[in-house]
């Protein structure tokens, strides 16, 4: 059996966790394959209904990054995005769907390393958790 | 006088109000009975399995179908009417979203199996057969159906013309909905017997609504004393009239009990428990990390509060493989 291969996708914010994920790029540093990149204006922007479409269309995970508390852009984005995650993760725990595969957090500009980090732990927990549908695609 | 409009109903996995829906009409059901001919009906009229097969293919202009499609069983009967009807409207929450029965999918077809012939407590014989198809050789030891993996709403089985919301759809919708009808129109394919717009519009509450409202606490129904003439949500009761769809007259709010989502998303919607999160997070004030956390988990059982009537059409309740 070959060892799984998970599609996630990865929710940036333009102002800190874009620029931090372009960070890594410009410093030469390895962002693994199955990240998915989406750059969005504001973590705030990310609704419940954006990242349940993520899974419906096979991801097995999902992270939002935004600004660090404090650094939001739009001054309050990220908190309401932290709120709303953390509800749906919530609802999520009871569901097939566990609330491990969706993950938020934060990035400022810049910090590159941090997110390749990020990136590399989040692959290895979901590639421990499995495919979300076994009998499905894989 | 003009043709009699054939119709049928049925009854999928559901509780009977659905079915109760119809005799709700009163004095009305004995006027649709008259300008209707009604072929099959198991809940009410002595038709069988036999007299739908004969039926011609598209001979049926109307068939209701009410209930979650939970069984083996269900899939032969919704296919059949399928095929021997012009029209086919899901009837209720169930037969639309998966309903109280889609809750189910937050476990395995074995695990639901398991506690209701195994783990309960009144069960006396615990190493009895399981339903399935595993009917003895004689007439009287027919198999039982066997449960589907998953509960799925009406529309994952068959193309459906139109639906009516609610658990259960209210008497005067029902009313509506048979006179079209009786008129001689078949509803046009994604009819939505309700509002377009949330329940809120029409809310007897609505002028008590702040502008800005922060809830800081959750509250329970049972541990408060709320008043019954203002908003639920400013009182810090879980209300979820701003993201389901009016149309309900407000029954639950006029009986003084915050509105739970039976009528499913507004138009505008696809995922009722993602709009419901994202309407009750964005109530949360703001506070410390822990403040934050606390105020999630004082709202008991999420997952069956913004999901209950939905989570068999979420991608979050699409079954689980056993």
């Amino acid at each position: 059996m070959t060892e799984f291969d998970p599609t996630i996708v990865a929710l940036l914010c333009n102002w800190c966790a874009y620029d931090g994920a372009d960070a890594a790029g410009r410093s030469r540093l390895a962002i693994p394959h199955q990240i998915r990149e989406v750059r969005v204006m504001c973590s705030g922007q990310v609704d419940p209904s954006t990242v349940l479409k993520a899974f419906a269309a096979g991801a097995d995970g999902v992270l939002v990054l935004g600004c660090r508390p404090g650094d939001c852009h739009y001054r309050t984005g990220n908190r309401e995005a932290l709120k709303r995650m953390r509800l749906l993760q919530a609802v999520m725990a009871a569901t097939p769907i566990h609330s491990q595969r969706l993950r938020t957090d934060w990035i400022s500009a810049g910090e590159g390393d941090r997110y390749r980090r990020m990136a590399c732990d989040f692959v290895l927990e979901i590639q421990a958790l499995g495919p979300v549908n076994p009998k499905g695609r894989h | 006088m003009a043709r009699r409009p054939t119709i049928a109903l049925y009854w999928c996995a559901g509780c009977g109000g659905c079915e109760e829906s119809v005799f709700d009409l009163a004095e009305t059901l004995l006027d649709v009975y008259r300008q209707t001919r009604i072929v099959f009906w198991p809940a009410a009229l002595d038709a069988r399995y036999t007299d739908v097969e004969a039926l011609a293919d598209g001979e049926i202009d109307a068939t209701f179908i009410n209930g979650a499609i939970r069984l083996d069983h269900h899939l032969d009967m919704v296919r059949l009417l399928r095929k021997k009807s012009k029209c086919l409207i899901a009837h209720g929450a169930c037969a639309g979203l998966g309903g109280v029965i889609g809750l189910g999918n937050l476990h395995t077809a074995g695990q639901l199996l398991d506690c209701a012939y195994r783990q309960a407590p009144s069960i006396a014989a615990p190493k009895g057969p399981l339903p399935g198809r595993n009917g003895g050789a004689e007439a009287s030891d027919p198999a039982l159906p066997e449960l589907l993996p998953a509960t799925l709403p009406l529309d994952r089985v068959v193309p459906v013309e139109a639906s009516i919301p609610g658990c259960p759809p209210t008497a005067d919708i029902m009313a509506q909905v048979f006179e079209g009808i009786i008129a001689g129109h078949l509803p046009a394919k994604g009819t939505v017997y309700a509002h377009r717009k949330a329940l809120c519009h029409g809310c007897p509450r609505l002028d008590t609504r702040p502008e800005r409202i922060e809830i800081s606490r959750f509250q329970r129904l049972h541990e408060t004393l709320w008043d019954p003439a203002v908003c639920f949500l400013p009182q810090g009761l879980i209300c979820l009239g701003p993201v389901t769809r009016g149309g309900c007259d407000a029954r639950c709010i006029q009986a003084n009990m915050p509105c739970r989502g039976c009528f499913g998303p507004t138009e505008r919607m696809d995922d009722f428990g993602a709009g419901a999160i994202s309407l009750i997070a964005g109530l949360m004030a703001d506070g410390s990390e822990a403040d934050g956390r606390a105020l999630i988990e004082s709202i008991p059982d999420p997952t069956g509060l913004f999901y209950r009537y939905s989570l068999a059409a979420s991608v979050l309740g699409k079954g689980r493989s056993s």
